[in-house]
C-alpha cells in the first residue's frame, strides 16, 4: 500500500516541489498578482500596488533604480576580481596587470567595475538632485533623506578605498594626499602650538593608514573597507532606504495629479470598480496613523498592480545600465600606471574625477577645503528636510514656476560667482602672494572656497528675505553649491596641468 | 477610600521582579556599551615598523661650495653654501608630496605650491616652510642627516 504511495510520491515530486516553493497560482488575478510580490522576500520591499505617477518616466527617471543596478554590477564584478587580486604591497600590482592582461575575460570584467563606479556616482548625484528638486523628502521622509545622505557618503569612500588597491602611482599619490587631508587639522593645531600634546589629525592619520606611512598595512585596511565593512553597510543601510520608501507610501507624488499627466501610464480598469461599486458598505475609524493620511476626503487611490509592469520598468533599467558599462568597459580601459613609487610624485597628481572639485578647493588650504568645507555642505545637506518644514505639494520639479525662476536665477548667479573667483585667482593669486607673511590662520578663514561658501549662504538669505519662503531659499543653496561643484570639477580636469598650473588647453602642458 | 484620595496619582509601586528586570538590562546595556567602547582601540596601531630616521651622506670633502645633491630615496636636498652645509626636506607641507628641486627654487606638482631657494613659501596652499634638518658628524668623520629632527630654518652646519 506504502509502496504505491511511495511510487506515486516520486512521480508527483516535480509539481509537489514547485508547489512547496512557489505558494501562490499563476498571476493572473488582481490577488494572485499581490501574492507574488507578497510572498516573495526581495520582491516584497515593493508594495503590491503602485500609483501610477510613479511610473511616470518624466518624474523620477529611474535614477534611483540606476545607482542600485550599478551597485548590483559592481558586487558581481568585484566578488570575481576577488579572485585574482592579491593585497600585498610586493603582489598588488602584478595582480592587477595579471586580471587586465592574461585572465581570460579579466580586462572586461575590471573594466566594468571601473565604469559602474563612474555610473553608480554620477545616478547617486543625479538621484540626490531628483529628491531634492521634486521636494521629496518632505513630510515623512525626512529621515530617509539623512539614509540618503550616508548611502552617499559610503559611495564616495567605497569608490576612494578601491582607489588605491591597484598600488600603481596614480592610487599611491592620490592616497598620500587624502591621508595628509585627514591629517590637516594639524594646521589648526599648530596654530594653537598643541600639536605636541593632542595632535589630533595625526592620530586620525595613523589609524586610517594603521602606520605613519603608506605601505602594508594601509592596502590591508584600504581592503578591508572596500571589500567588508563598506559594501555590508551599503547593503544594509540601502535596504532600510528602500523599506522606507514603501513605508512612507511609495515614492513622493502630488496631492492633485492631472489626468493628462499620467497619459501613456497603464490604467487598471478593474480600480474604479473595486472601490467604487461598494455604497452599501460604511467605514469606520480603524486606527490613529501617524501623518497626514492621503486617503482623507479623497476619491479612490489611482492604483496599478506592481507585478508585471513595475518590475518589468526596473529590470529594463538594469538591463539599459548593464548595456552602457558594457559598451564602456569594451572600448575604453580602466588606468593603470607604473608602480607605486614613493620617490616620485605623479605631475600633475589628479584624484578621480569626482574628487577634482574638492581637489581645486584643497590647494586653496587643506583643512578648509579638505575638511571645512566638505563637512559644512554635508552638514548643511543633511539638516534640509529639517530646516525647512514648509508645507507644500510635492513630487512636482521645482514645484512651480517661482521655483523654476530662482532655480535659473541660481544657476546664473553660481556660474558667475565661481568663474569669477577661480579668474580672479588664477590672475591674481591669493593673499599669501600679497602679504608672503601673513598668518595661517587668515588663509584658512578667507580663501576661494570660503569665500565662495559666503557668496551662496548671502545668496540664499536674499532667496529667503525676498520670497519669504525656506523651500526657495532651500532650492537657490542647493542649487549654488551644485553648479558651482561641477564647474569646479570641470574646472580642475580641463584647466589644471602639471604642478596645478593653469592651462586653457591640455595640448599646451610642458612636456618633460 | 475617599473620592479626594482616588483621584491622586500615585507613584507606581516597583516589584522586586521589576526592579531586577531593569537591572538587569541595564547591566547588559552597560558592560556591551563599556566593551564597545573598549574594542574602539583595536584599530589604533600599536606597532610602527621601525624605519631608520637618520642616513649617511658622505665626507664633509665631498660637498665643496656650491655643490647641490639630492637624495631620491629619502626625499632630501643637500646643499653646500659658503656658511656651511644644509639639508632640505623636499616633502611638501601642503599634503606630502615630493617638490622638485629646481635652481633656487622648489615646485610642488601637487597643489602648486612654489617655495623660494630656502623653502619659504612664495605661492600656493602649503601652510609652512619647508623643513630643514639637522646634519651631524659621526667619529669616522662621515656626515649623517636626520629625517625626524627639524632645525630652523636658515640654519647651516660647518665641518672639516
Amino acid at each position: 500500500m506504502s509502496l504505491t504511495e511511495f511510487f506515486k510520491n516520486i512521480l508527483r515530486l516535480p509539481k509537489t516541489l514547485k508547489e512547496s516553493i512557489i505558494r501562490h497560482g499563476k498571476p493572473t488575478s488582481d490577488r494572485t498578482k499581490s501574492e507574488v510580490v507578497m510572498s516573495n522576500i526581495f520582491l516584497h520591499i515593493h508594495s503590491t500596488r503602485i500609483q501610477r505617477y510613479t511610473l511616470k518616466k518624466t518624474f523620477t527617471m529611474g535614477l534611483g533604480v540606476m545607482a542600485a543596478a550599478s551597485f548590483f554590477i559592481l558586487i558581481v564584478t568585484g566578488i570575481l576580481l576577488m579572485i585574482y587580486y592579491k593585497p600585498s604591497v610586493d603582489l598588488a600590482y602584478d595582480s592587477i596587470k595579471d586580471i587586465q592582461f592574461i585572465v581570460p575575460g579579466g580586462r572586461f570584467v575590471r573594466n566594468m567595475h571601473r565604469w559602474a563606479t563612474n555610473v553608480m556616482i554620477v545616478t547617486v548625484f543625479l538621484h540626490m538632485a531628483r529628491v531634492f528638486y521634486t521636494a521629496a523628502y518632505k513630510r515623512t521622509r525626512s529621515f530617509n533623506w539623512l539614509i540618503g545622505m550616508a548611502l552617499f557618503c559610503i559611495t564616495l569612500a567605497l569608490s576612494f578605498t578601491g582607489y588605491l588597491l591597484p598600488w600603481d602611482q596614480l592610487a599611491y599619490w592620490a592616497v598620500t594626499i587624502c591621508a595628509n587631508i585627514a591629517g590637516s587639522a594639524r594646521e589648526l593645531t599648530d596654530l594653537l602650538g598643541i600639536t605636541r600634546y593632542f595632535d589630533v589629525g595625526g592620530l586620525i592619520k595613523t589609524i586610517i593608514l594603521g602606520s605613519e606611512e603608506i605601505g602594508q598595512d594601509a592596502l590591508i585596511r584600504f581592503y578591508w573597507l572596500h571589500c567588508a565593512v563598506l559594501p555590508l553597510l551599503m547593503i544594509v543601510i540601502l535596504s532600510v532606504h528602500v523599506w522606507r520608501v514603501r513605508k512612507d507610501g511609495g515614492l513622493a507624488r502630488p496631492d492633485e495629479i492631472k489626468p493628462e499627466e499620467l497619459a501613456g501610464i497603464e490604467v487598471d480598469e478593474k480600480a474604479e470598480e473595486v472601490f467604487n461599486n461598494a455604497p452599501q458598505k460604511t467605514y469606520g475609524l480603524m486606527c490613529l496613523v501617524k501623518g497626514k493620511t492621503p486617503l482623507v476626503n479623497k476619491g479612490p487611490e489611482d492604483t496599478i498592480p506592481s507585478w508585471p509592469i513595475l518590475f518589468i520598468a526596473e529590470f529594463s533599467i538594469f538591463m539599459f545600465i548593464l548595456a552602457i558599462c558594457c559598451v564602456l568597459a569594451y572600448f575604453i580601459d580602466a588606468p593603470l600606471r607604473e608602480l607605486a613609487n614613493a620617490a616620485v610624485p605623479e605631475n600633475p597628481a589628479k584624484a578621480p574625477w569626482y574628487f577634482l572639485g574638492l581637489q581645486e578647493l584643497v590647494s586653496y588650504s587643506a583643512l578648509m577645503g579638505g575638511v571645512g568645507i566638505p563637512t559644512i555642505a554635508l552638514l548643511g545637506l543633511a539638516l534640509i528636510p529639517y530646516l525647512d518644514r514648509e508645507e507644500q505639494s510635492v513630487g512636482r520639479w521645482f514645484d512651480n514656476p517661482t521655483g523654476i525662476k530662482v532655480t535659473i536665477n541660481s544657476v546664473l548667479y553660481s556660474s558667475i560667482v565661481t568663474i569669477g573667483v577661480l579668474a580672479f585667482t588664477v590672475k591674481f593669486g591669493w593673499l599669501r602672494n600679497w602679504f608672503p607673511d601673513i598668518s595661517q590662520l587668515a588663509i584658512i578663514l578667507i580663501n576661494p572656497g570660503t569665500v565662495l561658501v559666503a557668496f551662496f549662504v548671502l545668496w540664499s538669505m536674499i532667496c529667503m528675505v525676498k520670497y519669504d519662503s525656506t523651500r526657495l531659499s532651500a532650492i537657490a543653496l542647493f542649487t549654488c553649491f551644485l553648479i558651482s561643484f561641477a564647474i569646479l570639477t570641470y574646472f580642475a580636469t580641463y584647466h589644471r596641468g602639471p604642478n596645478w598650473d593653469f592651462f586653457w588647453l591640455k595640448s599646451q602642458w610642458p612636456i618633460h | 477610600m475617599s473620592e479626594e484620595e482616588h483621584c491622586k496619582i500615585k507613584p507606581e509601586e516597583v516589584t522586586r521582579r521589576d526592579f531586577l528586570k531593569t537591572a538587569t538590562m541595564w547591566t547588559a546595556a552597560s558592560s556591551l556599551g563599556l566593551a564597545l567602547l573598549g574594542s574602539l582601540k583595536f584599530p589604533k596601531p600599536a606597532l610602527f615598523p621601525d624605519i631608520p630616521k637618520t642616513f649617511k651622506i658622505g665626507k664633509a670633502s665631498d660637498f665643496p661650495v656650491g655643490t647641490e645633491k639630492v637624495f631620491k630615496e629619502k626625499s632630501v636636498v643637500v646643499q653646500s653654501h659658503r656658511d656651511g652645509l644644509c639639508a632640505i626636506s623636499l616633502i611638501c607641507t601642503h599634503l606630502g608630496c615630493i617638490v622638485k628641486a629646481e635652481r633656487k627654487k622648489f615646485d610642488c606638482p601637487c597643489h602648486g605650491t612654489k617655495f623660494d631657494d630656502e623653502g619659504r613659501v612664495v605661492y600656493g596652499p602649503a601652510p609652512k616652510p619647508l623643513e630643514w634638518l639637522k646634519i651631524s658628524q659621526l667619529p669616522d668623520g662621515k656626515l649623517e642627516v636626520n629625517i625626524a629632527k627639524s632645525v630652523p630654518l636658515g640654519t647651516k652646519f660647518l665641518f672639516s
